[in-house]
């Protein structure tokens, strides 16, 4: 009896196990065959606000006045909600919910209904949220907010013709070969190049080291296009080093490398979680040289229990700064703060420019086309249209992280970057 | 160099401290604990959790962490282990497997995968200066922590009851059976003793990389479990050599051949020395009698 009893307990934790297995497993198993199951755990989040959102949708006004835009859009977001990127994709989410607040209060006539998916910063996952997506007659997608899943889901998306615009997955491969996904943020050759521009105009160096991961698209892709651009400028990159996911936990032989060289600034094009044990290990050595990192490096100052004095005058490259003047950035700035409790970083930034984007380049086509209603209409219909409007030179968009956006056939974006200090534990523009 | 060697030594000691804890696992119980990353995980949460959100001090999270950590191992143990002991083991790896992932998810669920920054324990204590290089007080800790467990349970193994029992068991079960030993009860407290050793290396290893997530102890207790095998599994000592020489071998590779391929290395010379010495380079041959 007593056996019998040990034996269930064990059956139950051995297929406990197996579920908890399962979500990884499922979803290597399955890329794009619309199996929503692998979900399990991670919808979970990303549904938690969007009845509120998805429950004022049903406005349909007086549709086909001349040039007027009706209707009702259903916008999805796919994004980390949980998981090591979750900074990231918890500040695009409450970014874009700002703007279609904003965008509804405009007019009754046309809504955006809002789904945010969560995907842990993981290609397969985000192809079960794009699918989960899909089944809610998505029409156009914000997302993905991440470069790794992004590349899988703008590939499934292609295929699908959704229109998708990206506040934030940055490498090339995102929207190469694909007419369909645009970019909000810059490219990471945009932001290598710029960076190393940077670099060199304001003389910050004489001799540069690089510590990139080289098991990691967005972080080799931004090396690559510094390290062209710093040689045509004649920075001198003195020391070269790489790490991998399975490989970020000591720094001592990249940063010894550097400081053996001479190197007064490190670029660092990764994440903000092994910037911030190089940051550690760099103190520990006594090495203090100038940090110089990319938009990846947004989100150090909020990881839970970091030491901020560690990132003292970290630079980062980023279109966006939270403590900019004009009005637009300033309503952003304190909204954010009254609904989230925190100071928008970049990616929020991103994010609440993405459905106005979106939300102008239909209102051009509305106007120029004697009115649109979205009501109904299919995402391969909103696809055709959006795609128009982006490549059309005379369209272009406002927004925090820049004025007068403009995109390339290619779908990436144009405008000018900005570098910001970390000082006493907040950014301030240079 | 030197400035390597420390480097190396101090990675290799952390991964040799997470060693001796399979080791002592595998040279008794005779199977691999591959959930013993995630206990060091568990560990390394409960005392984030100590310091970071119930203000405690250092020394008593250690405790909380070597206390939740030991009970949890017989937790695993008499849940997922004991039913299995006579099962082929091709099914207790499995099983082991299985509680890894359990232990991942549910950290997951209950600390979510956000990055938590581990506090710096020994903060107030002055880094060695040597030749130039500066010693971390946290790698001066987890050799001498090494060093002191070896020691620890070399004698617990050699002189104390409890010890020779396991000893027994390693040996032989079934004759340990026949000459009174209670084989269950001493395979349950060889996992509370891996356990306790796992909080204690989940406390130094995140100390030492202070970053903090569900699957911070998987990629360590790979690479401790690779050391395990190197110095010889089973061998006390052995693990502990092999901790530190995989440390040494994986900051050399980098230095001095090439950042990208560090880890290749690492396994290209555990192949090399598997091949020569099968056994590892502790490891001693046990003949089966038949």
């Amino acid at each position: 009896m007593k056996k019998r009893a040990v034996s269930a307990v064990l059956a139950a934790v051995l297929s406990m196990s197996m579920m908890a297995g399962c979500s990884d497993a499922t979803a290597t198993g399955s890329t794009g065959d619309g199996v929503t199951a692998g979900s399990t755990d991670s919808g979970a989040a990303g549904s938690t606000d969007n009845g509120a959102a998805a429950g004022s949708a049903d406005n349909g006004a007086a549709a086909g006045e001349g040039g007027a835009l009706t209707g009702t859009l259903n916008l999805g977001m796919i994004g980390p909600l949980t998981g090591g990127a979750a900074i990231y994709g918890n500040a695009v989410k409450n970014g874009v919910q700002i703007a279609v607040d904003e965008i509804n209060a405009i007019s009754p006539d046309f809504q955006i209904a809002y789904n945010p998916q969560d995907d842990e910063h993981d290609a397969e996952k985000s192809v079960n949220a794009y699918n989960n997506l899909k089944d809610w007659n998505v029409q156009v997608i914000a997302g993905t907010v991440t470069t790794n899943p992004c590349i899988a889901v703008s590939a499934e998306a292609y295929a699908d013709r959704v229109f998708m615009l990206t506040p934030s997955a940055s490498s090339p491969d995102v929207v190469a070969g694909k007419d369909n996904v645009f970019q909000l943020c810059f490219s990471d050759p945009n932001q290598g190049s710029a960076s190393a521009q940077y670099i060199s105009d304001n003389a910050m160096a004489t001799k540069v080291a690089i510590i990139y991961n080289n098991s990691d698209a967005y972080s080799t892709g931004i090396y690559q296009t510094f390290n062209t651009k710093a040689a045509e400028l004649g920075l001198e990159v003195v020391s070269t080093t790489t790490f991998t996911d399975d490989t970020a936990n000591d720094f001592s032989v990249q940063l010894a490398d550097a400081k053996d060289k001479g190197a007064d600034l490190v670029f660092l094009p990764i994440y903000y979680q092994p910037a911030s044990l190089i940051l550690q290990q760099a103190k520990g050595m006594g090495y203090e040289p100038t940090f110089f990192g990319v938009d990846g490096m947004d989100g150090i100052l909020t990881m839970d229990g970091f030491d901020a004095s560690l990132a003292e005058g970290v630079i980062l490259l980023t279109p966006f700064s939270a403590d900019a003047t004009d009005e637009l950035t300033k309503s952003f700035v304190s909204k954010y703060n009254t609904n989230y409790g925190e100071t928008p970083n970049q990616f929020a930034a991103d994010g609440y420019d993405c459905p106005y984007a979106i939300y102008r380049a239909l209102q051009y086509y509305a106007n120029a086309n004697g009115g649109l209603d979205v009501t109904g209409k299919s995402a391969e219909e909103i696809c055709t249209i959006l795609i128009g409007v982006f490549t059309d030179p005379g369209f272009s968009s406002d927004g925090v992280t820049g004025s007068g956006m403009v995109w390339t056939a290619n779908g990436e974006v144009n405008k000018a970057p900005k570098a910001m200090v970390i000082q006493n534990g907040v950014y301030v523009g240079l | 160099m030197l400035a390597n060697l420390i480097n190396g030594i101090s990675l290799g000691s952390v991964y040799a401290i997470i060693a001796l804890g399979y080791t002592m696992v595998y040279g008794i119980a005779k199977m691999l604990n591959f959930a013993h990353g995630d206990v060091i995980m568990v560990g390394g949460y409960v005392a984030f959790c100590s310091i970071t959100y119930l203000g405690w001090p250092p020394v008593l999270a250690v405790l909380a962490s070597v206390v939740v950590c030991t009970m949890l191992g017989i937790l695993i143990e008499g849940l997922a282990y004991k039913p299995l002991r006579n099962a082929t083991s091709l099914a207790v790896l499995i099983t082991a497997i299985g509680v890894s992932y359990f232990l991942q998810n549910a950290a997951l669920l209950i600390w979510t995968s956000n990055t938590k920054v581990f506090p710096n324990i020994f903060a107030n204590l002055p880094s060695l200066k040597l030749g130039g290089t500066q010693v971390a007080p946290v790698t001066l800790i987890t050799v001498f922590a090494n060093i002191v467990i070896m020691i620890v349970l070399t004698l617990f193994t050699t002189k104390t009851k409890m010890g020779k029992a396991m000893r027994a068991v390693s040996e032989d079960k079934g004759a340990a059976t026949l000459m009174g030993i209670n084989v269950n009860r001493t395979i349950s407290v060889t996992f509370a003793i891996g356990s306790g050793l796992a909080a204690i290396a989940g406390v130094l290893l995140c100390t030492a990389y202070p970053t903090l997530m569900p699957t911070t102890g998987a990629m360590p207790g790979i690479k401790a479990f690779t050391a395990a095998v190197f110095g010889g599994i089973g061998s006390i000592p052995g693990a502990m050599l092999g901790g530190i020489l995989l440390g040494v071998i994986e900051i050399f590779g980098k230095a001095y051949i090439s950042t990208q391929l560090s880890d290749a290395i690492v396994f290209a010379v555990l192949i090399i020395v598997l091949l020569v010495k099968p056994t590892g380079l502790l490891g001693h041959k046990v003949n089966e009698k038949v």
